[in-house]
């Protein structure tokens, strides 16, 4: 369903997703190489544990929260991929303990 | 039946709200469950709400020093409450996410604990019909009462009267129960006119009219318009509030302070700014900024919370901060209630002030919020 440009050359990034390694385009946003690459999947709702996909694309919906290098609750859509990023998918409610 | 907004004819009810916000629908409800057919007359997005904008507290421990009627006032209501939300909820299915845990209100200097150990020592003093018990806890009970609390925060107040509610599902609850109770509610109403006729009053909103034996005017800061028309007086101000409110967050805070609460849904409300400000609803980087600053201040885990919005919302404030009830000397069918804490005295006005619109008489215990308490002499 979703295809890189024709005119997309970057190079390609390694990120870990969910523990998995994976190869991305560098021009990408994580919730756009999750969804390319990793399922698609970026986290379960805080109230009925349903399971959520990027929806917006431009950091108004919320759908696509995750675990970006251990800060919880980040907006995919609005962080570009990185060599070596670490990258989950948030569960429920953020956590924050005393 | 549909509600027809090119009728020409005329809608009658025993009684007639102005105004679909917490504290209106409080009593509207009221006085549906007592049998009254009721209309309740609502602005529209155009009104400034305080009831969409409002914190959530249902609170006792800082109300009413030096005026015990509006501290038994408050404690009759927050001890109504539990049965109220249950009520509510066996009526429409909506739950209104009340909790009673208590409530601390944290101080981060030893001056603002003396303060604060004063004020709770008045309360005590004054308190009358029920017996008003406190707690100051340091800073080690503090801490593990609300384990979140950092080191700057030197002690608190504790009451157990305090709790709050999901202010939006308590409105959507009222609004829901007027309806099943056979009343009516009546959006895109701008009341423009009010007036006493026959034996009871004419509304003229939305364009439309109706007509009723009783009215009630709850409508926030529009009661100070229309409240003359039917012999009334309601100074009522508006004093600006803003809010932020933070990402969703496994449970944090199990006890409400008063200026930062955690939502049965998981977001942490930081809010208590007063501001006069007049009609001006928006906010601004200043008080937001102070907010925060003392929030974190207080749970300095919240540093690397992210803030999802800030709003502002006017409140309804009288000269003393008090409600106005009263009933119009010149026209005793119609009454006004108004008031600041919309949640935290929603069940006394659904279950004990509707009753004495119904009954056509507020009793002694309401006299001390009458507006005749502005009207000073000038000195000679």
């Amino acid at each position: 369903m979703f295809k890189p440009l024709p005119d997309s050359r970057a190079p390609d990034v390694r990120v870990i997703v969910d523990g998995r390694e994976i190869m991305v385009s560098a021009d990408l946003s994580v919730a756009a190489a999750v969804l390319a690459y990793a399922g698609g999947v970026t986290r379960t709702t805080p109230i009925s544990g349903t399971p959520r996909a990027p929806y917006c694309l431009m950091g108004v919906c919320f759908d696509c929260l995750m675990e970006i290098d251990g800060v919880q609750n980040r907006q995919a859509c609005l962080v570009p991929v990185r060599e070596g990023m670490r990258i989950e998918r948030q569960s429920g409610k953020r956590t924050v303990s005393p | 039946m549909p509600h027809s907004r090119a009728a020409t004819s005329t809608d009658s009810a025993d009684a007639i709200v102005v105004g679909g916000g917490l504290v209106g629908s409080a009593v509207a409800y009221g006085l549906a469950r007592r049998g009254l057919n009721v209309i309740v007359l609502d602005e529209g997005d155009v009104a400034y709400r305080a009831s969409r904008g409002n914190f959530g507290l249902i609170w006792v421990q800082s109300k009413g020093c030096g005026a015990p009627e509006y501290q038994g006032w408050t404690r009759l209501s927050s001890d109504d409450w539990s049965g109220f939300a249950s009520e509510l909820k066996s009526e429409t299915g909506v739950d209104c996410g009340h909790e009673r845990p208590g409530g601390v209100q944290i101080c981060l200097t030893e001056e603002e604990l003396e303060i604060r150990r004063a004020m709770m020592e008045q309360l005590r003093r004054e308190s009358a019909e029920r017996a008003f018990d406190y707690q100051m806890l340091d800073r080690a009970e503090l801490k593990s009462l609300v384990p979140a609390v950092g080191p700057q925060a030197v002690g608190a107040s504790y009451t157990a009267y305090d709790g709050h509610a999901n202010p939006l599902y308590l409105l959507r609850a009222l609004h829901a129960a007027i309806t099943q109770r056979g009343g009516r509610y009546v959006p895109n109403a701008r009341v423009i006119d009010v007036r006493p006729a026959g034996t009871g009053f004419a509304v003229t909103a939305g364009g439309h009219h109706y007509r009723a034996a009783k009215l009630v005017l709850a409508c926030g800061l529009g009661n100070k318009d229309l409240a003359p028309r039917i012999g009334l007086n309601v100074p009522v101000m508006p004093v600006r509030g803003q809010i932020i409110v933070t990402e969703r967050l496994k449970p944090l805070l199990a006890i409400p302070n008063i200026t930062v609460r955690q939502t049965v849904e998981g977001s942490i409300m930081i809010g208590e700014s007063r501001e006069e400000a007049g009609f001006d609803d928006a906010t601004s980087a200043e008080v937001i900024k102070r907010l925060a600053d003392r929030a974190v201040r207080m749970f300095p885990l919240l540093k690397d919370v992210s803030a999802v919005r800030t709003w502002a919302a006017l409140r309804v404030m009288s000269p003393d901060g008090l409600p106005i009830y009263e009933q119009s000397p010149d026209y005793p069918d119609a009454f006004v209630c108004t008031c600041h804490s919309g949640v935290t005295l929603a069940a006394a006005h659904a279950l004990h002030y509707a009753g004495y619109v119904a009954d056509g008489r507020l009793p002694e215990r309401l006299q001390r919020f009458s507006s005749a308490r502005f009207d000073v002499q000038a000195a000679a």
